[in-house]
């Protein structure tokens, strides 16, 4: 097959010539994310999830803004030279992303990926930089336990016991600035993920209902930029949990790719075991506030040279999920490296 | 004694629910519905009464229990009023549970708000 | 004339029977597709059943033995009281014990501590009646912010609706059933 897109380097990977710069990261979580292990790297822990305001939805699109505002802050830039927006959340029609949008005044595309929305923004984000389509964009996601609780599974209040597969929704937003100037870290590459369905039905167990999905981007990215896991000093991946994590790793084993080593699982490592999470953290919130708070400073810093960044979404509905249907999967890779 | 038998046959009915929710994909919400229809049915077989003669509340706590009231109800009043029995007899044993459920819900709901799991 | 106009009658025929053929072995495709796509899940299915962790059933089926034996006794005192300091007959006992059961559990689940125990108990708190108002009392909370109507009215009733539907529903079967056979 013939790729006519200049920068093509394989069915689903495009290389970025120009190498946008993420210049600047912010990350608010909530008070159950600020006692956990990661805890000291989040720019802002809230006290109370519902953040001063009447209701949750109204505490998430505040700190989804708060989290914009940050990042253009720290970036030092202005409002005005913002050219998009591009971020998502979990809650129906996004309402947290459009509501912190109509303040903040900064054209806005709204994306939905599930869980995989950070990369999607990023990928997005850094092609648009890349053609030249904008100078600065921001990539911001959200996610709220106790409005997604209520919108996909049950009452909180409601005395249920939550399966071992189960996920915890991080309290949370990640948001990151990525420019046309910049000292680094680079987005280099991009590798756009396939739905993946294997017929996972229960949708407690998004785990085993996103490690293929994981796994096809993996190894798509792999095969369509010849590299292995060797060329990278991490694998990202957003909370595909304790089980679907090595699920993922013995997925692409059979490829005849090992990440075991490098495979770093957001929503593993965002609550210790102690705290009750169950599988982990999960929700948009959990890959983007690690990745702004701890990830990507430790570029910076030259700890990381370079990783491939692969959130994770299970693309279900309540009303799927109450109509017997599969829980399908998605992941996008983003390829970051400290120098060009 | 009493004690003892209603603790061992509540328990024994709450353990086949658990039993029902960790071996199948039955969420509480279709326990509940099963466990009430369980206990009209009981009730309609005569099954349950001996249940309840031994186990006292341990029988007519258990949401079996609020089933088997309904359907003893429903034929009690079918014995008295004939068909319209049927309609009116069930709810009018269990009327003061599930008026007091909907009431104390409703107070619950504008005295309280809930509260993020921890 | 006619000889084109034949030609141009077999041509279409052959191009019929071309399309024909063509869409029987693209459905063949379609099918030799799926069932590939069937048989890697199955294979998955199967992959994973072992690296999904199990509940623990005996420590789940001990907590709810003991919490909803617990939950019963409770159930037998307040009876046993209201026989004994109200005298109240058989029916208005059950009657009472259902309604100050019914009123601990919405309590217990205003003040935040119902939902803990359910963590801890499971079956062994919902499956008794104070579960039911519990799955009342929780949804009428939570969806306060959207009204007193259409929120705490009507959410009231996602999980304890169906109870009701089906409770009442059977109950009415079994009165006509009893109407038709046993007299």
């Amino acid at each position: 097959m013939k790729f006519l897109a200049a920068n093509s380097v394989g069915k689903q990977t495009v290389k970025l010539n120009n190498a946008p710069s993420v210049i600047a990261t912010a990350s608010i979580v909530g008070p159950k994310e600020g006692q956990g292990p990661l805890g000291q790297y989040f720019d802002k822990v809230l006290d109370d999830d519902l953040y001063g305001e009447k209701s949750w939805e109204k505490a998430e699109a505040k700190f989804f803004q708060e989290a914009v505002e940050k990042v253009i802050v720290k970036g030092h830039k202005d409002k005005q030279e913002i050219n998009y927006l591009l971020g998502g959340d979990l809650l129906n029609q996004l309402i947290s992303s459009d509501f912190a949008a109509r303040q903040l005044g900064i054209p806005f595309f709204g994306l939905y990926g599930a869980c995989s929305t950070m990369s999607e923004a990023m990928a997005l984000g850094a092609m648009l930089v890349d053609g030249g389509y904008a100078d600065n964009i921001v990539c911001a996601v959200s996610s709220h336990f106790s409005t997604a609780e209520r919108q996909y599974r049950f009452p909180l209040e409601l005395g249920v016991q939550r399966p071992l597969t189960a996920h915890w929704t991080v309290t949370g937003a990640g948001a990151a600035l990525v420019s046309n100037q910049g000292e680094g870290p680079y987005i280099t590459m991009v590798t756009v993920g396939k739905v993946v369905d294997m017929g996972i039905k229960d949708s407690n167990d998004m785990g085993s209902a996103m490690a293929p999905a994981a796994a096809d981007t993996i190894m798509a990215h792999f095969m369509d930029t010849g590299l292995t896991a060797n060329d990278y000093d991490l694998i990202i991946t957003g909370d595909l949990g304790r089980y679907g994590k090595d699920i993922t790793d013995e997925l692409v084993k059979k490829a005849g790719y090992d990440i075991s080593a490098k495979h770093f699982d957001c929503g593993v490592e965002i609550f210790s075991p102690s705290q009750d999470p169950h599988a982990g953290g999960s929700g948009c919130g959990c890959s983007a506030c690690v990745l702004a708070a701890y990830l990507i400073p430790h570029m910076w810093d030259g700890t990381y040279n370079s990783m491939l960044f692969l959130a994770t979404g299970a693309l279900l509905s309540p009303t799927s999920s109450q109509q017997g249907e599969s829980v399908p999967g998605i992941a996008h890779a983003v390829s970051i490296h400290r120098t060009k | 004694m009493e004690y003892v038998r209603a603790f061992i046959v509540g328990g024994t009915i709450c353990l086949i629910g658990q039993v029902l929710m960790d071996t199948t994909k039955l969420t509480a919400a279709r326990i509940l519905v099963l466990f009430v229809t369980a206990g009209v049915v009981m009730a309609g077989l005569g099954i349950y009464e001996p249940i309840v003669e031994w186990g006292g509340a341990g029988a007519t706590v258990p949401l079996t229990g609020f089933g088997y009231s309904l359907g003893k109800g429903a034929i009690e009043e079918v014995e008295k009023a004939g068909l319209l029995g049927a309609f009116t007899g069930g709810i009018k044993a269990t009327a003061g549970g599930i008026a007091g459920a909907v009431t104390f819900g409703y107070i619950m709901a504008v005295l309280f708000n809930p509260k993020t799991k921890p | 004339m006619k000889k084109k106009a034949l030609y141009a009658k077999e041509n279409y025929r052959g191009q019929c029977t071309a399309i024909k053929q063509q869409t029987i072995n693209r459905r063949k495709d379609v099918d030799y597709v799926d069932a590939v796509k069937q048989h890697q899940q199955e294979e998955y299915q199967q992959f994973i059943k072992d690296k999904i962790p199990k509940p623990n059933l005996l420590r789940n089926a001990i907590a709810a033995f003991v919490v909803g034996g617990l939950i019963c006794d409770v159930g037998q005192f307040i009876s046993n009281f209201g026989q004994n300091y109200f005298n109240l007959n058989k029916d208005d006992t059950s009657a009472f014990t259902a309604i100050v059961l019914v009123f601990l559990g919405a309590l217990l689940t205003g003040l935040g501590i119902y939902d803990r125990i359910g963590r801890f108990a499971g079956a062994g708190s919902v499956v008794p009646i104070t579960g039911f108002a519990n799955s009342i009392v929780s949804p009428a909370m939570e969806f306060k912010r959207e009204g007193y109507v259409l929120g705490v009215g009507a959410k009231m009733f996602i999980i304890a609706g169906p109870v009701l539907v089906y409770g009442f529903s059977s109950s009415v079967a079994l009165g006509i059933l009893h109407l038709l056979f046993s007299r």
